[in-house]
């Protein structure tokens, strides 16, 4: 019975941002008199903070490893730029343009991953410089603004799966059924990683606290299922594009060896050199990837916006690090989660959204958003403090 | 023993999640004394001494504190400072990059009006110093002395405080032969002044030598407290308590599989890393044989640990020239990676700073080095890595609640047997122990011992790096000295005693040139 409480109390503590989550926007649900949870307002929601999502996933990464990449924003920018100039001034087909996007991005994650990780100066001051050197180019190719491409890009943001299973009642199928597949695939991960547990002698968290904790979260997807579902497009291409992101980026990080590289390193980096890790090219690749998110971000941006400008993505690389830290990943590195940093985006996705939809003017909702970053660590900090001496 | 006890502790007991870390222990220690603990690892020593010190806060565990008869609700370390009642832990906490003086006035800085006093600071830590026997400028700096020294600046930091209650938590477990004779003396000069101390060790000789009571835990429980005055303490009598059973030998029987050469060096030199034009290790010659186990005994700084680590993927050092050889061939290890998939492991001396992620898990830390064996096109078997790590565990006897346990959680001999079971796991040729059995009790002292004699009898060979020559007598079939960077001597175990040992290692090579 004890170590039902005790493991409780742990998981709670893992999945009490989930709960800050379910607070804010119950809060902004009142305030806002419904609006909120309006089925079209979910929809923009993601649209609107895909580019926080993407990027986090990025940054949680190279948090973990004990860095951190100031640069994202102008790297959005930039990348824009050029997206927005193959199409505008090459006419370029638009996939076309974004290959050359995520090549761009893979070439400056390879410009800071070599001076981080061969020449070894720290990834502030390398991001620092990057930061200021890809908005000066991001002004240079996108200076004036660049905006009118093809329907298809557009689509990128603005699109929905189509809808070949037709509508139950006003539920999209389509999203349905991506909503039921995914839980249910979720549920069964969970029994069979859990009787692998088993298997091998180790004791697994006792199964009161298994069922409680997944029915609370395939509640919440359902939830979310069910209002996508209601929407006026169902679910939208950009939540495909982050969804598969997220998955393949908890994958990379739970079950690669080169994710737990990247673990190792945070965590311990003498201890990393000394088992043979090559921490050098596991530091430049963690780069590579945060390029190649960038770029993905700065697709997701610019046809959102219809534009290229070189003024795009200022701040993005506070959002991503605030995410970041919101959703439990430790300044010191070697801890963190893809899962926690995209609740962490989301609970600052639902803060814009709600501030805005309620009117509060932006200068405050910085003010709001920088409390909510502050109070976030405060509550984990704490709680780590106290569930040491229990 | 008829005066009353200056500390007495009643019925304490303390849970961690999944492990019952003390259960009802009553501990008394009388005024003036020395008094020694002593149990195996993970008995719950140091476990005891946090909850005096308020590192465990009152609340956090069961049981009554009564220190100079008054009761005693210490909510942290502070409180039990302005008590008198000081520790010294098992992993030192001195800043680097200060100086010793710095070190020593520690938040307790001699200022006047948040102004430091620099003369006052310098005069002050002199004599504390020199109580102590630190034989240092007070402005150097933490890195640039030795573990001895270092040691030494924590007691000289405790006497800065008004101490009553010293207590040291294996302090000579980093510490050669003489550092610790040196750190033992003054423990007892202490107590002729009138501090109180408590000395957690595993050294059971030394304890001996110079505890007034030793009180020995098991899992968390009293077995018993002697005292010297009823008469000697004898170490079986320590054994017998700590494991629960008789240990008949020391040392697990090893009969010698020497066969082809293993491993080779010839006429390794290092240089210094930073300061480039000295040689750490000098011209070194050394053979080991598959199945051979074969010691390294120097003084500290004497060139060993720099030695394993130049050849380790040259992790250490600068210049460094000879030619290693790997089962007969000419091999190279530029870097860490060639020497591990050459089949060479090297297990620090230090594991926090080089051996341990201590906030991963027992299964990450174990598995980390031979991932690759784990995984199949990048992508880790989570099943078989769990199960790797389950019979790591069990092997080693690794005393964790789980194997998902963060290293963090486990007791300092425990994290040392994680360390090992790392390398172990790698399935080297060539096993090169620095300091295996540094803090560990002497029941898996035994089980590393027999681990060692299992990895040479399937034909590895082993080198041993210990500052403790018994030990180094007892499971090697060779044994090396060295002295100021240069191999002095190749003695066989027939012909090893400490001695002879011992006057190869401290052999002045630089004036014999
Ligand atoms: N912070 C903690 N959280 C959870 N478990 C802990 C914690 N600290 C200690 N333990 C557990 O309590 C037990 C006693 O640990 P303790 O450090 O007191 O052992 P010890 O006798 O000092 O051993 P050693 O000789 O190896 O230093 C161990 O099983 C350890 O895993
Ligand atoms: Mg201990």
């Amino acid at each position: 019975m004890a170590s039902i409480k005790e493991s409780l109390s742990g998981k709670l503590r893992q999945y009490g941002i989930i709960g800050a989550l379910v607070v804010v926007v119950v809060i902004f649900e009142i305030m806002t008199n419904g609006r909120l949870l309006l089925p079209d307002n979910v929809a923009s929601l993601i649209g609107q903070n895909a580019y926080v999502l993407i990027l986090s996933i990025g940054m949680v990464m190279v948090i973990i490893a004990g860095h951190i990449d100031l640069s994202v924003g102008s790297q959005v920018a930039f990348i824009g730029g050029v997206l927005g100039w193959a199409m505008y001034h090459w006419r370029w087909p638009w996939p076309a343009a974004v290959a050359l996007a995520l090549a761009i991005g893979l070439a400056v994650g390879a410009w800071h991953g070599f001076w981080v990780a061969y020449v070894r100066i720290p990834a502030f001051i390398v991001t620092l410089a990057g930061m200021l050197v890809f908005r000066g180019l991001a002004i240079v190719i996108a200076g004036f603004t660049m905006a009118g491409f093809p329907g298809g890009f557009v689509k990128i943001s603005s699109g929905s799966l189509p809808h070949f299973l037709g509508y139950a009642g006003d539920f999209d199928g389509v999203t349905m059924m991506i909503g039921v597949v995914g839980v249910a695939g979720m549920v069964f991960a969970q029994m069979r990683s859990r009787a692998t547990q088993v298997k091998h002698g180790i004791a697994p968290e006792p199964m009161a606290v298994a069922v409680i904790r997944l029915a609370v979260i395939s509640g919440l997807a359902l939830f979310l299922t069910s209002l996508l579902a209601r929407s006026s497009g169902g679910t939208p291409i950009l939540l495909v594009i982050v969804g598969g992101l997220i998955l393949i980026y908890s994958f990379v990080l739970n079950r690669t060896v080169f994710g737990r590289h990247v673990y190792a390193i945070g965590g311990n980096l003498n201890a990393a050199i000394l088992s043979g890790i090559n921490t050098a090219r596991t530091n430049f690749v963690i780069f590579l990837h945060m390029g190649i998110l960038c770029a993905i971000a700065a697709v997701a941006v610019v046809s959102r916006a219809g534009a290229a400008t070189a003024v795009a993505g200022a701040n993005y690389e506070l959002d991503a690090i605030a995410a970041c830290f919101i959703g439990g990943t430790a300044v010191t590195g070697g801890i963190g989660r893809v899962s926690g940093a995209m609740v962490g985006a989301l609970i600052m996705g639902v803060l814009n959204m709600g501030l805005s939809i309620c009117g509060v003017p932006s200068a405050w909702q910085q003010v709001v958003k920088g409390l909510v970053l502050l109070a976030a660590v405060a509550f984990d900090l704490v709680s780590k403090r106290r569930s040491k001496v229990a | 023993m008829q005066d009353t006890p200056i500390l007495s502790m009643e019925s304490i007991s303390m849970e961690f999640p999944g492990v019952k870390a003390l259960s009802n222990v009553t501990f008394k220690v009388r005024q003036g004394a020395i008094h020694a603990i002593c149990g195996e690892n993970g008995a719950g020593k140091s476990t005891l001494m946090k909850v005096l010190s308020g590192v465990h806060p009152h609340g956090s565990y069961s049981g009554d504190i009564t220190f100079q008869s008054s009761p005693c609700h210490f909510r942290s370390l502070r409180d039990s400072e302005r008590r008198g009642i000081v520790i010294i832990h098992q992993e030192l906490a001195l800043i680097p990059f200060l100086s010793i003086a710095e070190n020593i006035f520690l938040g307790n800085e001699q200022a006047r009006a948040g102004v430091i006093d620099w003369s006052k600071v310098q005069q002050r830590a002199g004599g504390l110093m020199r109580r102590v026997g630190l034989n240092e400028h007070p402005m150097t700096r933490i890195v640039d002395i030795g573990v001895g020294k270092q040691q030494l600046v924590e007691i000289a930091k405790a006497l800065a405080k008004r101490v009553e209650l010293l207590i040291l938590d294996e302090p000579t477990a980093a510490l050669n032969d003489e550092d610790s004779a040196h750190l033992l003396g003054l423990v007892q000069q202490l107590r002729d002044q009138g501090v109180t101390c408590v000395i957690i060790s595993h050294k059971l000789s030394e304890i001996i030598g110079i505890a007034d009571s030793i009180t020995v835990l098991r899992d968390g429980e009293v077995v018993e407290t002697l005292h010297a005055a009823d008469g000697p303490i004898t170490e079986e009598r320590l054994i017998k308590d700590m494991v629960g059973r008789e240990l008949s030998s020391r040392f697990p029987d090893h009969v010698s599989n020497a066969g082809e050469e293993a491993f080779r060096l010839a006429d390794w030199t290092v240089y210094h890393p930073i300061d480039t034009e000295r040689k750490v290790v000098d011209g070194a010659n050394l053979v080991v044989r598959g199945g051979e186990v074969v010691g390294l005994a120097g003084l500290m700084g004497s060139g060993r640990t720099e030695m394993a680590m130049s050849v380790f993927g040259r992790s250490y050092g600068t210049k460094i020239s000879g030619q290693l050889y790997l089962g007969g061939k000419p091999a190279e290890t530029k870097r860490v990676s060639d020497a591990v998939a050459q089949g060479i492991a090297y297990v620090s001396e230090d594991r926090k700073r080089y051996g341990l992620n201590l906030i991963q898990s027992v299964r990450e830390n174990m598995t980390v080095a031979a991932l690759r064996n784990l995984a199949k096109g990048g992508v880790i078997e989570a099943a078989a890595e769990a199960a790797a790590a389950e019979r790591l565990r069990r092997e080693l006897t690794v005393k964790t609640p789980s194997v998902e346990a963060p290293v963090l959680k486990l007791s300092g001999g425990n994290q040392q047997k994680v360390s090992l079971a790392k390398w172990v796991y790698t399935d080297p040729d060539v096993l090169i122990l620095d300091e295996p059995t540094r803090g560990i009790d002497v029941g898996a002292k035994f089980e590393i011992y027999t681990i060692i004699n299992r990895l040479a009898q399937q034909g590895k060979a082993v080198i041993v790096i210990s500052s403790e020559l018994p030990e180094l007598i007892g499971i090697c079939d060779r044994i090396y000295t060295i002295s100021e960077g240069r191999i002095t001597g190749d003695v066989a175990r027939a012909d090893a005693t400490q001695e002879h040992l011992m006057k190869l290692m401290t052999i002045e090579t630089k004036d014999q040139v």
